[in-house]
């Protein structure tokens, strides 16, 4: 069975980010990037199918600018076995992602399609559910726990009120959630492997996908600060403040 | 100019989030109807039809519906969808999973997660969990929605009741069913609806160690929250995890205990209106926003502001 990962290049979780002055969007310049977190655990959970013999072959498909080179990579060190980058400068909306991914299945002909949940960039959580409605095919979101058949999965999912389990017949598209795995570091030996695995590049026009957006961005703004830092001396000065001061008990 | 809302619910009664998606489209303005899916939930339909605001509540109710995937929630929806210029749902894990769905259906771009409506197609959305905020402009014919809660007031029962219209489900999907659920029985209040949260973190040590703060809650009538590091070492289930990729919250008073607060943990309660922090390291980022901070061993500290209350809120 072969799955296709899709792995986004975002701001690294660690940056503090800043809006740009003109407020047009935040600063990237100098930034570090990494592979969006709930996409490492994507891959991870392919290449630990892959190990328990259920996948047969892993592709990692990253979509945007040149540097999207280095999160397929990222993938490809993980154990991931080849790659595909999907060319273009543009803004991409997760509608346009989701018809690229589409595109590309039609000629992989994956059986299970993994995403993050969410990008921590623009925290749309959408892309996977996109994909599926696009593809008709079931999905299976927020992922805690995968049990891979060959011709369904049962997938445990995070939902507000604790976990929910489902049955879907593949093919089929799931997106990841942060306790279905704990990812690994790319060895130094699998990094030097890495290099020699093949990524093949594409881009939008030749998927035949239109990939304008359709949401204009008027303005990116800081949002208030809070003051804090008051710090006090004992808790019955605590609960005076907040009975007295604040008034919220 | 036609909103339609999908409220969320347990087959009983609505869920609050409901409410306050009804405000977000009562500020994009225009009718307001109102969409619920189930089964035997006609209770829910009444209850929804005494929300201020409701034109009409459409009640789609059988049996198939009682666990809908969001296969079937979308299909549904999506028969709908076309004669309206709004369709919102709240952005909890219940929206989040289908409304995506209509949007690719009928090939338009969701705008996720808005917490102010600027005009009828500007939203306001926050991005980067939290710490930048994007104005957008949708060009699309429907625009599809979804609400953060906290940013927008519950619509609540009014003097107007709205008729109800049911509407027919198609057919379920055959590629994918429910198949159980392990939902949390609380004795507490719910995170997103709590007036007082009471949150754990690493610092805790372990779920037995949670007590504490259980004792602290009960006191204030206050829910129980954790950071994700709480909820990855096995402390507390998943449903208790605030931040960027759990629960947004917004309470009167939220008090972190052991909690450093790192950004995706702030994104989760930085609108809490005030914000106390327990924690033995003075440098740990969580005092910056916090409105008033102890600084010590937690194990020592919530005893004590546990009795604190004791003694104080019971001579009120
Ligand atoms: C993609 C992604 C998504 C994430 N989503 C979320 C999310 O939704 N929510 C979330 O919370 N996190 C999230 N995180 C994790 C986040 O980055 C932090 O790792 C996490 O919030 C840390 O939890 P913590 O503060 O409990 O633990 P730590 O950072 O380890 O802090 C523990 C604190 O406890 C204090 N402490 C220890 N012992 C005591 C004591 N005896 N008395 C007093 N204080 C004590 C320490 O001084 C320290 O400040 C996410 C991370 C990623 C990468
Ligand atoms: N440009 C991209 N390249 C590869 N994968 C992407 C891209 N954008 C989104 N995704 C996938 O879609 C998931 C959800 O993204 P989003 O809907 O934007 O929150 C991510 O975790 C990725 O798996």
């Amino acid at each position: 069975m072969k799955v296709l990962v899709a792995v986004k290049r975002v701001i690294d979780y660690n940056v503090k980010i800043r809006v740009k002055a003109d407020k047009t969007g935040v600063e990237t310049a100098n930034v570090k990037m990494s592979m969006n977190p709930f996409d490492e655990i994507a891959v991870e959970e392919a290449i630990r199918l892959k190990e328990a013999g259920k996948v047969s072959e892993i592709v990692a498909i990253s979509m945007g600018p040149a540097q999207c080179q280095e999160t397929i990579r990222t993938a490809l060190a993980m154990g991931a076995d080849r790659g595909i980058h999907v060319l273009t400068d543009q803004v991409l909306e997760p509608l346009a992602v989701a018809k690229l991914l589409k595109a590309v299945v039609a000629k992989e002909a994956p059986q299970l399609v993994i995403l993050g949940k969410q990008a921590i960039d623009d925290d749309c959580n959408q892309t996977g559910q996109m994909l599926a409605a696009l593809l008709d095919w079931p999905q299976g979101t927020f992922a805690s726990k995968l049990q891979l058949e060959t011709e369904s999965a049962k997938i445990t999912r995070e939902v507000d009120g604790g976990l929910e389990t489902i049955e879907v017949k593949l093919p089929a598209v799931m997106t990841t959630d942060l306790r279905l795995n704990e990812p690994r570091y790319a060895s130094l030996p699998n990094i030097m492997k890495a290099k020699k695995k093949a990524i093949d590049q594409t881009t939008p026009e030749t998927l035949g996908v239109d990939i304008a957006p359709r949401l204009t961005i008027l303005q990116v703004s800081e949002p208030q600060k809070r003051q804090g830092g008051k710090k006090l001396g004992s808790v019955e000065e605590l609960v005076d403040k907040l009975m007295h001061e604040a008034q919220v008990i | 100019m036609t909103s339609l809302v999908i409220a969320e619910h347990d087959n009983k009664s609505l869920k609050g989030a409901t409410g306050h998606v009804v405000s977000a489209a009562a500020a994009i303005g225009g009718d307001i109807d109102l969409l619920v899916i189930g089964a035997d939930c006609r209770p829910v339909a009444e209850e929804a039809a005494e929300l201020t605001g409701v034109t009409k509540v459409l009640l789609a109710d059988a049996p198939a519906l009682e666990h809908a995937t969001a296969e079937d929630l979308a299909a549904l929806v999506l028969g709908l969808a076309k004669s309206y210029s709004h369709v919102l749902a709240p952005a909890t894990t219940f929206g989040k999973n289908f409304l995506p769905r209509v949007a690719a259906l009928l090939d338009v771009a969701q705008i996720s997660d808005i917490s102010a409506v600027d005009g009828p197609d500007t939203f306001e959305r926050p991005i980067y969990a939290g710490n930048a905020i994007a104005k957008v402009q949708s060009r699309d014919t429907i625009k599809i929605i979804t609400v953060r809660g906290t940013a927008f007031a519950q619509a609540k029962p009014g003097d107007k009741t709205a008729p109800i219209e049911t509407v027919s489900a198609p057919e379920a999907n055959k590629v994918s069913h429910f198949v159980g659920a392990e939902i949390a029985q609380l004795a507490r209040p719910e995170l997103t609806a709590a007036r007082i949260i009471v949150s754990g973190g690493r610092g805790m040590q372990s779920g037995d160690n949670f007590k504490l703060l259980e004792s602290v809650a009960d006191k204030l009538g206050a829910a129980v929250g954790a950071s994700r590091a709480a909820v990855d070492s096995g402390f507390v289930p998943n449903d208790y995890q605030v931040g960027q990729t759990g629960k947004i919250v917004a309470p009167d008073l939220y008090i972190a205990v052991g909690i450093s607060g790192a950004i995706q943990h702030l994104a989760g309660m930085k609108d809490s209106k005030v914000i106390v922090a327990i924690n033995k390291d003075e440098e740990a980022p969580i005092f910056q926003i916090a409105d008033y901070g102890l600084v010590g061993d937690l194990f020592q500290l919530v005893p004590a502001l546990d009795a604190e209350l004791a003694k104080k809120l019971t001579n009120r």
